[in-house]
């Protein structure tokens, strides 16, 4: 048997001591690298960085307690809005779980469609991040080529779901509405465009001696203190902690799908920026599989305007394009939640950043927020 | 004073009262030639503040990335500072607790600047109105808003439409108008900037 990880360790070498004469310096919430309205107050010695504090609650629009008063159906349309990038997936979570509950088996072509979109979803997802990653560190063509090709796939969301980014489609049961006929054939053209597009961003940023400097060797992230954080998602996985929920805890119809999870042991930031990249092919494999293999059939099983879930205590994860969202929902047999809790990754992945930061420059504390891939929302709820 | 904005048609515009009633005052005519001046070149290079909080923030960068392109408008580049910024684009949910720093980032803006409030929680509260303690429904109850791009989220396309009728809106503005307004003692809010 394996020896547990000594979790008290990590988290003795996190504890902050503040001192009187600390030099804070204050970063967020209105700053463009945090990528939202995330307040650090960072203490400085000279430029390196002595300890960080994340300061949260600048989003905080009270999800989850909007949630009590919302049927079940409603309340994909706030899942939505907590982690946007991934909208699919975190409508998909709250979806198995209300499907689990109620012991519905959605119809073959809803499993096909939501793995497509959750892929789509993805690509897209990592691919904002790869442009907003590159212009932290001052490559400002990263965002332009980066938003250029995105485009294409809101283009394939837009076609079906009438909406860009938030677009509710999942819902308990099924689908909100067919898709559009061209679904298939204009994901297999963004594949093709998209695989001829990889080798450009590797030559483009992935080469570049600038950006190895930048982020080879800095915020290092050891397996044990992933763990220890609980750091999932590709964060997670750039440090060898194999934690693909796709892979541990399969959903819908991953456990059919031929796919490897990506783990990468180095722990940098060029490690977890490999780690996405990957992703991105691995995920446009997927899409081959599946959107080739669309059944026909209906978009929905049958499903009562308003459901009602047996009393009882419900919990289901998924994968996002960020990490483990996990949704736990107590239903005391109403129709709306007696409670509904959130496992956010970022929030998570957040508060590993102290530990990472400390001891680097106060330019590469950016560089490790950028590399974690934080949306802040998603932190507040 | 006639309203030219190169890329749209006067007509596209008419259903926009406050704007004609604007449009009427201060027709003076030797300060029409420096307001047409002044006009031109504050409606020509309205930059932006860097301020997103939630998921607009995401179509803000696309309106300004390849595909969209404001610069086309004018709305030239992001200033990640407010004292070089024009127009704050206030895009996303705004909480209590994020008020008091909303209102620092407008205080420190230069005059003359504008507020555009970008996507349904920042006109209203958006899906957060009901049963909610945090969200502050609507940025009109801490900013005086020029622009409502209304959406969850607006697409770029509504927002670069919005940034046109800001155009217009400044284009509007007078010396003389100001003047006549502050001695009448008459000051409409939003309006009055």
């Amino acid at each position: 048997m394996n020896s547990p990880i000594d979790m008290s360790e990590e988290i003795i070498k996190n504890i902050i001591v503040k001192e009187d004469d600390d030099y804070i310096v204050n970063m967020g919430p209105q700053h463009p690298s945090t990528h939202g309205v995330l307040r650090l107050e960072v203490c400085l010695n000279g430029e390196t960085v002595k300890y960080m504090v994340p300061h949260i609650g600048y989003i905080h629009r009270a999800i989850e307690k909007m949630s009590e008063s919302d049927t079940y159906k409603q309340i994909i349309h706030l899942t939505d809005r907590m982690d946007y990038l991934s909208a699919h997936m975190n409508n998909e979570a709250i979806c198995l779980a209300v499907e689990n509950a109620l012991e519905i088996e959605v119809p073959e072509r809803v499993k096909y469609i939501r793995v497509a979109l959750d892929e789509l979803s993805r690509v897209a997802s990592h691919h904002l991040w790869w442009s907003a990653f590159g212009m932290d560190l001052g490559a400002l063509t990263t965002f332009f080529y980066g938003m250029r090709d995105r485009e294409k796939i809101l283009a394939i969301f837009e076609e079906s779901f009438g909406s860009r980014l938030l677009h509710s489609f999942v819902t308990p049961g099924g689908l909100m509405h067919d898709v559009h006929p061209n679904f298939q054939k204009h994901i297999m053209e963004f594949v093709r465009y998209f695989r001829k597009k990889l080798p450009e961003y590797k030559q483009l940023l992935t080469d570049n001696v600038i950006f190895h400097n930048r982020t080879k060797g800095i915020g290092y992230m050891s397996r044990e203190t992933a763990i220890a954080f609980g750091v999932t998602g590709p964060s997670g996985r750039g440090s060898g902690f194999s934690c693909d929920v796709r892979k541990t805890a399969p959903y819908g119809l991953y456990n059919e799908i031929n796919f490897k999870e990506i783990l990468h042991d180095e722990g940098d930031s060029f490690t977890r920026y490999l780690v996405r990249m990957e992703e991105m092919e691995e995920s446009l494999n997927i899409l081959e599989q599946v959107a080739d293999n669309i059944p026909e059939g209906d978009f929905t099983a049958k499903m009562k305007p308003i459901v009602k879930l047996p009393e009882g205590e419900y919990y289901q994860r998924v994968e996002t394009a960020r990490g483990e969202l996990g949704v736990y929902i107590v239903s005391d047999g109403k129709k709306f939640p007696y409670r509904v809790k959130f496992r956010s990754p970022n929030f998570s992945n957040l508060f590993v950043l102290n530990t990472l930061a400390m001891e680097h420059l106060i330019a590469d504390l950016v560089t490790i927020s950028g590399s974690l891939d934080l949306v802040i929302p998603d932190i507040d709820r | 004073m006639g309203v030219k904005i190169k890329s749209m048609k006067n007509e596209d515009f008419k259903d926009n009262e406050t704007l004609e009633s604007l449009n009427e005052l201060g027709d003076n005519v030797f300060l029409t030639t420096i307001d047409n001046v002044l006009n031109w070149g504050r409606s020509n290079s309205i930059w932006p503040l860097t301020f997103a909080t939630s998921c607009c923030g995401i179509e803000m960068m696309a309106a300004g990335a390849s595909r969209y392109d404001f610069a086309r408008f004018g709305i030239e580049v992001y200033r990640a500072s407010p004292r070089q910024a024009d127009v704050i684009v206030v895009a996303g949910t705004i909480v209590h607790k994020m008020v008091p720093i909303l209102k620092r980032l407008y205080d420190q803006m230069a005059e003359p600047k504008y507020v555009i409030a970008m996507g349904a929680c920042a006109v209203s509260g958006g899906p957060f109105y009901y049963n909610n303690y945090s969200v502050v429904r609507g940025v009109d109850h801490v900013l005086p808003v020029d622009v409502y791009v209304p959406g969850c989220p607006p697409r770029p396309e509504a927002l670069l439409y919005g940034v046109m009728q800001l155009q217009r809106k400044i284009k509007t503005k007078s010396i003389a108008a100001k003047k006549k307004n502050n001695n009448d003692g008459e000051k409409s809010g939003a309006d009055e900037k």
